[in-house]
Protein backbone atom coordinates (compact mmCIF):
# COMPACT_ATOMS: atom_id res chain seq x y z
CA UNK A 1 0.00 0.00 0.00
CA UNK A 2 1.50 3.63 -0.74
CA UNK A 3 0.68 5.99 1.73
CA UNK A 4 -1.19 9.20 1.26
CA UNK A 5 0.94 12.60 1.40
CA UNK A 6 -1.85 14.56 2.50
CA UNK A 7 -3.00 15.22 5.63
CA UNK A 8 -6.24 16.07 7.59
CA UNK A 9 -5.71 19.81 9.05
CA UNK A 10 -7.49 18.80 11.34
CA UNK A 11 -5.97 15.21 13.01
CA UNK A 12 -2.63 15.06 11.05
CA UNK A 13 -4.27 11.58 9.65
CA UNK A 14 -4.21 10.52 6.28
CA UNK A 15 -6.32 12.85 4.12
CA UNK A 16 -9.15 11.62 1.90
CA UNK A 17 -9.84 14.88 0.06
CA UNK A 18 -8.13 18.02 -0.59
CA UNK A 19 -10.18 21.54 -0.54
CA UNK A 20 -7.85 24.20 -2.44
CA UNK A 21 -10.80 26.58 -1.82
CA UNK A 22 -9.89 26.09 1.96
CA UNK A 23 -6.39 25.49 1.60
CA UNK A 24 -6.64 22.39 3.32
CA UNK A 25 -6.70 18.67 3.54
CA UNK A 26 -9.22 16.90 5.42
CA UNK A 27 -9.75 12.74 6.62
CA UNK A 28 -13.51 11.52 6.03
CA UNK A 29 -14.36 12.28 9.68
CA UNK A 30 -13.20 15.76 9.44
CA UNK A 31 -14.59 16.42 6.17
CA UNK A 32 -17.90 15.40 7.24
CA UNK A 33 -17.73 17.82 9.96
CA UNK A 34 -16.42 20.49 7.70
CA UNK A 35 -20.10 19.72 5.94
CA UNK A 36 -22.47 19.29 8.61
CA UNK A 37 -20.61 23.02 10.08
CA UNK A 38 -21.33 24.34 6.14
CA UNK A 39 -24.57 23.20 5.80
CA UNK A 40 -25.48 24.27 9.67
CA UNK A 41 -24.17 27.61 8.50
CA UNK A 42 -26.54 28.05 5.54
CA UNK A 43 -29.30 26.80 6.96
CA UNK A 44 -29.06 29.34 10.17
CA UNK A 45 -27.51 32.14 8.43
CA UNK A 46 -30.39 32.45 6.05
CA UNK A 47 -33.13 31.85 8.71
CA UNK A 48 -33.90 28.31 5.74
CA UNK A 49 -35.59 25.91 8.62
CA UNK A 50 -36.85 25.74 12.09
CA UNK A 51 -37.45 21.86 14.26
CA UNK A 52 -40.66 22.65 13.86
CA UNK A 53 -41.05 22.76 9.76
CA UNK A 54 -42.42 19.97 8.05
CA UNK A 55 -39.89 19.55 5.47
CA UNK A 56 -40.24 18.16 1.77
CA UNK A 57 -36.92 17.17 -0.45
CA UNK A 58 -37.34 17.33 -3.60
CA UNK A 59 -34.77 14.10 -4.22
CA UNK A 60 -34.01 13.27 -8.33
CA UNK A 61 -31.87 9.91 -7.14
CA UNK A 62 -28.67 11.89 -7.71
CA UNK A 63 -26.06 13.21 -5.50
CA UNK A 64 -27.44 16.37 -4.49
CA UNK A 65 -30.44 15.29 -3.43
CA UNK A 66 -29.66 12.33 -1.31
CA UNK A 67 -26.94 14.44 -0.07
CA UNK A 68 -29.16 16.84 1.31
CA UNK A 69 -31.84 14.57 2.14
CA UNK A 70 -29.09 12.58 4.23
CA UNK A 71 -27.85 16.21 5.88
CA UNK A 72 -30.85 17.09 7.41
CA UNK A 73 -32.03 14.09 8.95
CA UNK A 74 -28.08 13.78 10.16
CA UNK A 75 -29.04 17.19 11.43
CA UNK A 76 -32.46 16.24 13.28
CA UNK A 77 -34.81 17.52 11.13
CA UNK A 78 -37.97 15.81 10.10
CA UNK A 79 -37.65 15.86 6.46
CA UNK A 80 -40.27 13.08 3.33
CA UNK A 81 -38.44 12.93 0.20
CA UNK A 82 -40.76 13.65 -3.08
CA UNK A 83 -39.34 11.73 -6.42
CA UNK A 84 -41.00 12.61 -9.54
CA UNK A 85 -40.85 10.05 -12.84
CA UNK A 86 -40.43 12.45 -15.55
CA UNK A 87 -39.82 9.29 -18.16
CA UNK A 88 -36.64 9.80 -19.30
CA UNK A 89 -36.20 6.14 -20.62
CA UNK A 90 -33.78 4.14 -18.45
CA UNK A 91 -32.18 7.58 -16.89
CA UNK A 92 -35.68 8.03 -15.00
CA UNK A 93 -36.26 4.01 -14.06
CA UNK A 94 -32.35 4.08 -12.45
CA UNK A 95 -33.07 7.26 -10.68
CA UNK A 96 -36.26 6.09 -9.41
CA UNK A 97 -34.68 3.43 -7.71
CA UNK A 98 -31.91 5.13 -6.49
CA UNK A 99 -34.30 7.28 -4.34
CA UNK A 100 -36.67 4.42 -3.29
CA UNK A 101 -33.41 2.71 -2.11
CA UNK A 102 -32.07 5.41 -0.44
CA UNK A 103 -35.42 5.59 1.57
CA UNK A 104 -36.29 2.23 2.33
CA UNK A 105 -32.79 2.03 4.01
CA UNK A 106 -33.25 4.14 6.22
CA UNK A 107 -37.00 3.98 7.19
CA UNK A 108 -37.76 7.55 5.15
CA UNK A 109 -41.23 8.51 3.44
CA UNK A 110 -40.45 9.12 -0.45
CA UNK A 111 -43.79 10.58 -1.96
CA UNK A 112 -43.70 9.72 -6.22
CA UNK A 113 -45.50 10.94 -8.56
CA UNK A 114 -45.03 10.04 -12.21
CA UNK A 115 -46.04 12.79 -14.71
CA UNK A 116 -47.03 10.19 -17.72
CA UNK A 117 -49.39 8.53 -15.28
CA UNK A 118 -50.77 11.29 -13.13
CA UNK A 119 -50.72 14.14 -16.25
CA UNK A 120 -50.28 12.10 -19.79
CA UNK A 121 -46.72 12.79 -20.62
CA UNK A 122 -43.13 12.97 -20.21
CA UNK A 123 -40.54 14.82 -20.89
CA UNK A 124 -39.16 13.79 -24.29
CA UNK A 125 -42.45 14.02 -25.47
CA UNK A 126 -43.09 17.89 -23.81
CA UNK A 127 -39.63 18.28 -25.58
CA UNK A 128 -40.52 17.70 -28.84
CA UNK A 129 -44.64 19.28 -28.86
CA UNK A 130 -43.55 22.49 -27.10
CA UNK A 131 -40.57 22.50 -29.27
CA UNK A 132 -38.73 23.96 -26.44
CA UNK A 133 -35.15 22.88 -24.72
CA UNK A 134 -35.70 19.59 -23.22
CA UNK A 135 -34.45 21.32 -19.82
CA UNK A 136 -37.01 24.25 -19.90
CA UNK A 137 -39.80 21.98 -20.00
CA UNK A 138 -38.40 20.28 -17.40
CA UNK A 139 -37.75 22.61 -15.18
CA UNK A 140 -41.06 23.94 -15.39
CA UNK A 141 -42.80 20.40 -14.91
CA UNK A 142 -40.52 19.91 -11.72
CA UNK A 143 -41.35 23.15 -10.22
CA UNK A 144 -45.06 22.87 -10.43
CA UNK A 145 -45.28 19.01 -9.41
CA UNK A 146 -42.65 20.61 -6.47
CA UNK A 147 -45.31 23.41 -5.08
CA UNK A 148 -48.15 21.68 -5.73
CA UNK A 149 -47.25 18.82 -3.55
CA UNK A 150 -45.79 20.26 -0.79
CA UNK A 151 -48.71 22.90 -0.70
CA UNK A 152 -50.92 20.21 -0.37
CA UNK A 153 -48.77 17.37 1.69
CA UNK A 154 -49.30 20.41 3.95
CA UNK A 155 -45.41 20.92 4.12
CA UNK A 156 -43.92 24.54 4.97
CA UNK A 157 -40.56 24.23 3.07
CA UNK A 158 -39.73 22.73 -0.14
CA UNK A 159 -35.96 21.46 -0.02
CA UNK A 160 -34.08 21.40 -2.91
CA UNK A 161 -30.08 20.14 -3.35
CA UNK A 162 -29.31 23.14 -5.53
CA UNK A 163 -25.07 23.12 -5.14
CA UNK A 164 -22.67 26.00 -4.81
CA UNK A 165 -21.26 25.25 -8.32
CA UNK A 166 -25.50 25.33 -9.17
CA UNK A 167 -26.00 28.64 -8.05
CA UNK A 168 -22.68 30.14 -8.69
CA UNK A 169 -23.29 28.74 -12.65
CA UNK A 170 -27.10 30.71 -13.00
CA UNK A 171 -25.02 33.76 -11.12
CA UNK A 172 -22.51 33.43 -13.73
CA UNK A 173 -25.70 33.35 -16.56
CA UNK A 174 -27.58 35.97 -15.62
CA UNK A 175 -24.85 38.01 -15.09
CA UNK A 176 -23.35 37.79 -18.46
CA UNK A 177 -26.99 38.78 -19.76
CA UNK A 178 -27.49 41.52 -16.70
CA UNK A 179 -31.02 40.39 -16.02
CA UNK A 180 -31.54 42.02 -13.31
CA UNK A 181 -35.42 40.45 -12.56
CA UNK A 182 -33.27 36.91 -12.62
CA UNK A 183 -30.63 38.18 -10.41
CA UNK A 184 -32.85 40.03 -7.48
CA UNK A 185 -34.28 36.87 -7.58
CA UNK A 186 -31.57 34.56 -7.20
CA UNK A 187 -31.57 33.75 -3.03
CA UNK A 188 -30.88 30.70 -1.36
CA UNK A 189 -34.36 31.30 0.21
CA UNK A 190 -37.73 32.13 -1.63
CA UNK A 191 -40.36 32.88 0.86
CA UNK A 192 -43.77 31.85 0.89
CA UNK A 193 -46.33 33.85 -1.17
CA UNK A 194 -49.46 33.52 -3.24
CA UNK A 195 -49.76 29.78 -3.02
CA UNK A 196 -46.19 28.78 -3.50
CA UNK A 197 -44.39 26.96 -0.75
CA UNK A 198 -41.05 28.78 1.13
CA UNK A 199 -37.98 26.93 -0.98
CA UNK A 200 -34.82 27.08 0.65
CA UNK A 201 -31.25 25.60 -1.02
CA UNK A 202 -29.10 24.13 2.20
CA UNK A 203 -26.09 22.94 0.14
CA UNK A 204 -25.58 26.85 -1.13
CA UNK A 205 -21.98 26.59 0.78
CA UNK A 206 -21.00 23.42 -0.57
CA UNK A 207 -19.28 22.66 -3.78
CA UNK A 208 -20.64 19.39 -6.17
CA UNK A 209 -17.58 17.80 -5.81
CA UNK A 210 -18.09 18.15 -2.07
CA UNK A 211 -21.74 16.79 -2.29
CA UNK A 212 -20.45 13.98 -4.29
CA UNK A 213 -17.68 13.23 -1.92
CA UNK A 214 -20.00 13.35 1.38
CA UNK A 215 -21.75 10.43 -0.89
CA UNK A 216 -18.82 8.67 -1.50
CA UNK A 217 -17.74 8.83 2.54
CA UNK A 218 -21.17 8.06 3.65
CA UNK A 219 -21.88 5.02 1.21
CA UNK A 220 -24.70 6.46 -0.24
CA UNK A 221 -25.36 4.98 -3.78
CA UNK A 222 -27.05 7.46 -6.59
CA UNK A 223 -27.15 8.04 -10.07
CA UNK A 224 -23.80 9.51 -11.21
CA UNK A 225 -24.44 9.11 -14.90
CA UNK A 226 -25.72 12.24 -16.43
CA UNK A 227 -29.25 12.70 -17.89
CA UNK A 228 -28.89 12.22 -21.12
CA UNK A 229 -31.36 15.28 -22.15
CA UNK A 230 -29.03 17.79 -20.17
CA UNK A 231 -25.81 17.16 -22.30
CA UNK A 232 -23.87 19.71 -23.07
CA UNK A 233 -26.51 22.40 -22.43
CA UNK A 234 -25.33 25.89 -21.08
CA UNK A 235 -25.89 25.36 -17.71
CA UNK A 236 -22.82 22.62 -18.23
CA UNK A 237 -20.74 25.23 -20.10
CA UNK A 238 -21.25 27.75 -17.59
CA UNK A 239 -19.82 25.39 -15.02
CA UNK A 240 -16.85 24.10 -16.89
CA UNK A 241 -15.99 27.93 -17.75
CA UNK A 242 -16.14 28.24 -13.82
CA UNK A 243 -13.74 25.56 -12.44
CA UNK A 244 -11.42 26.57 -15.32
CA UNK A 245 -11.43 29.70 -13.29
CA UNK A 246 -11.12 27.58 -9.66
CA UNK A 247 -8.14 25.63 -10.53
CA UNK A 248 -6.36 28.55 -11.35
CA UNK A 249 -7.32 30.88 -8.34
CA UNK A 250 -9.36 28.19 -5.57
CA UNK A 251 -12.20 30.18 -3.76
CA UNK A 252 -13.46 31.83 -7.00
CA UNK A 253 -17.05 30.24 -7.16
CA UNK A 254 -17.14 30.99 -3.56
CA UNK A 255 -16.73 34.60 -3.21
CA UNK A 256 -18.70 34.96 -6.83
CA UNK A 257 -21.69 33.92 -5.06
CA UNK A 258 -21.18 34.36 -1.91
CA UNK A 259 -20.31 37.58 -2.13
CA UNK A 260 -22.90 38.54 -4.54
CA UNK A 261 -25.32 37.37 -2.10
CA UNK A 262 -24.24 39.22 0.97
CA UNK A 263 -23.23 42.71 -1.66
CA UNK A 264 -24.83 43.12 -4.96
CA UNK A 265 -28.35 41.39 -3.08
CA UNK A 266 -29.49 43.78 -1.25
CA UNK A 267 -28.62 46.10 -3.66
CA UNK A 268 -31.74 44.62 -5.57
CA UNK A 269 -33.74 43.69 -3.29
CA UNK A 270 -37.23 45.24 -4.99
CA UNK A 271 -35.76 44.88 -8.43
CA UNK A 272 -37.36 41.17 -8.76
CA UNK A 273 -39.94 41.15 -11.87
CA UNK A 274 -42.77 39.24 -9.91
CA UNK A 275 -46.24 39.46 -12.16
CA UNK A 276 -48.67 41.56 -10.30
CA UNK A 277 -51.96 40.43 -10.20
CA UNK A 278 -51.46 36.88 -10.19
CA UNK A 279 -54.54 34.82 -10.59
CA UNK A 280 -55.93 31.34 -10.33
CA UNK A 281 -55.16 28.80 -13.31
CA UNK A 282 -58.19 27.90 -14.50
CA UNK A 283 -57.31 24.52 -15.24
CA UNK A 284 -55.18 23.38 -12.16
CA UNK A 285 -55.56 26.64 -9.92
CA UNK A 286 -52.07 27.10 -9.19
CA UNK A 287 -51.03 31.49 -9.27
CA UNK A 288 -50.65 32.21 -12.80
CA UNK A 289 -50.30 35.64 -14.55
CA UNK A 290 -52.75 34.30 -17.39
CA UNK A 291 -55.66 32.33 -17.76
CA UNK A 292 -53.52 28.95 -17.96
CA UNK A 293 -50.41 28.12 -16.41
CA UNK A 294 -46.89 27.62 -17.83
CA UNK A 295 -47.66 23.93 -16.87
CA UNK A 296 -50.61 23.29 -17.79
CA UNK A 297 -49.69 24.49 -21.69
CA UNK A 298 -46.83 21.83 -21.84
CA UNK A 299 -49.22 19.51 -20.56
CA UNK A 300 -52.03 20.08 -22.95
CA UNK A 301 -49.74 20.00 -25.91
CA UNK A 302 -47.75 17.24 -24.68
CA UNK A 303 -50.49 14.88 -23.52
CA UNK A 304 -52.14 15.27 -27.24
CA UNK A 305 -48.52 14.26 -28.99
CA UNK A 306 -47.73 10.59 -29.79
CA UNK A 307 -45.13 9.54 -26.79
CA UNK A 308 -41.09 10.37 -28.58
CA UNK A 309 -39.06 7.84 -27.26
CA UNK A 310 -35.39 9.40 -25.26
CA UNK A 311 -33.39 7.86 -27.65
CA UNK A 312 -34.91 9.89 -30.47
CA UNK A 313 -34.11 13.16 -29.02
CA UNK A 314 -30.57 12.45 -28.71
CA UNK A 315 -30.21 11.20 -31.92
CA UNK A 316 -30.94 14.48 -33.45
CA UNK A 317 -29.22 16.91 -30.70
CA UNK A 318 -26.09 14.56 -31.60
CA UNK A 319 -27.08 15.45 -35.78
CA UNK A 320 -27.73 18.96 -34.56
CA UNK A 321 -24.33 19.23 -33.04
CA UNK A 322 -22.27 17.80 -36.07
CA UNK B 1 -3.77 0.10 -13.29
CA UNK B 2 -7.22 -0.70 -13.64
CA UNK B 3 -8.93 2.84 -14.41
CA UNK B 4 -12.87 3.15 -14.78
CA UNK B 5 -14.13 6.34 -16.09
CA UNK B 6 -18.05 7.44 -16.49
CA UNK B 7 -20.09 9.26 -19.33
CA UNK B 8 -20.29 6.74 -20.76
CA UNK B 9 -18.83 4.35 -18.50
CA UNK B 10 -15.43 2.89 -19.81
CA UNK B 11 -12.10 1.02 -18.48
CA UNK B 12 -8.79 1.88 -19.20
CA UNK B 13 -5.51 0.47 -18.34
CA UNK B 14 -2.48 2.96 -17.45
CA UNK B 15 0.89 1.98 -16.97
CA UNK B 16 3.40 2.93 -14.17
CA UNK B 17 3.02 5.27 -11.09
CA UNK B 18 1.26 9.03 -11.11
CA UNK B 19 0.22 11.03 -8.61
CA UNK B 20 -3.96 11.90 -8.63
CA UNK B 21 -3.37 15.43 -10.06
CA UNK B 22 -1.07 14.25 -12.32
CA UNK B 23 -3.23 11.16 -13.75
CA UNK B 24 -6.31 13.63 -14.07
CA UNK B 25 -3.88 16.40 -15.99
CA UNK B 26 -3.18 13.38 -18.19
CA UNK B 27 -6.24 12.57 -19.16
CA UNK B 28 -7.11 16.17 -19.39
CA UNK B 29 -9.77 15.89 -16.92
CA UNK B 30 -10.78 18.65 -14.46
CA UNK B 31 -9.39 18.70 -11.06
CA UNK B 32 -12.79 20.68 -9.53
CA UNK B 33 -15.24 18.63 -11.78
CA UNK B 34 -13.86 15.10 -10.81
CA UNK B 35 -13.57 12.30 -7.70
CA UNK B 36 -10.67 9.51 -7.80
CA UNK B 37 -11.67 6.71 -5.59
CA UNK B 38 -8.50 3.98 -5.03
CA UNK B 39 -10.12 0.51 -4.45
CA UNK B 40 -12.91 2.13 -2.92
CA UNK B 41 -11.39 4.67 -0.93
CA UNK B 42 -11.22 8.15 -2.02
CA UNK B 43 -8.00 9.48 -2.39
CA UNK B 44 -6.77 13.16 -2.41
CA UNK B 45 -4.61 14.88 -5.11
CA UNK B 46 -1.22 14.19 -4.08
CA UNK B 47 -1.53 10.05 -3.77
CA UNK B 48 0.42 8.36 -5.38
CA UNK B 49 -1.39 5.52 -7.41
CA UNK B 50 0.16 2.47 -8.49
CA UNK B 51 -0.47 -0.85 -11.18
CA UNK B 52 -2.29 -2.82 -8.53
CA UNK B 53 -4.73 -0.16 -8.32
CA UNK B 54 -8.14 -0.26 -8.94
CA UNK B 55 -8.81 3.42 -9.81
CA UNK B 56 -12.77 5.28 -10.57
CA UNK B 57 -12.53 8.73 -11.78
CA UNK B 58 -16.22 9.52 -10.53
CA UNK B 59 -17.22 13.03 -12.36
CA UNK B 60 -19.22 15.41 -10.11
CA UNK B 61 -20.95 17.72 -12.12
CA UNK B 62 -24.67 17.71 -13.00
CA UNK B 63 -26.61 19.66 -15.56
CA UNK B 64 -30.08 20.34 -14.35
CA UNK B 65 -30.64 23.60 -12.79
Amino acid sequence: MVASVSLCRVCKQPAIIDLPRHHANFCAEHFIELCRRQVTKAIEGFDMLTAEDRILVAVSGGKDSLAVWDLLIELGYQADGLYIGLGIGDYSDTSGQYARDFANQRGLTLIEIDVRATHGYDIPTAAAATRRVPCSACGTTKRHLFDQAALDGGYTVLVTGHNLDDEAAVLFGNTLRWDIGYLARQLPVLPARDGFPKKVKPLVRLTERETAAWCVVRGIDYLIEECPMAEGNRHLQYKAALNSIEQQSPGSKAAFYLNFIEHMAPLLAGQAELPDGLQECTRCGSPTPGDICAFCRIAERASAHDPVPVEFLAKKKKKAQR
Amino acid sequence: MRVVLRNPKREIEIVGKRRVHALLDELQLSREAHLVIRNGTLVPGDAQLSDDDEIEIRPVISGGA
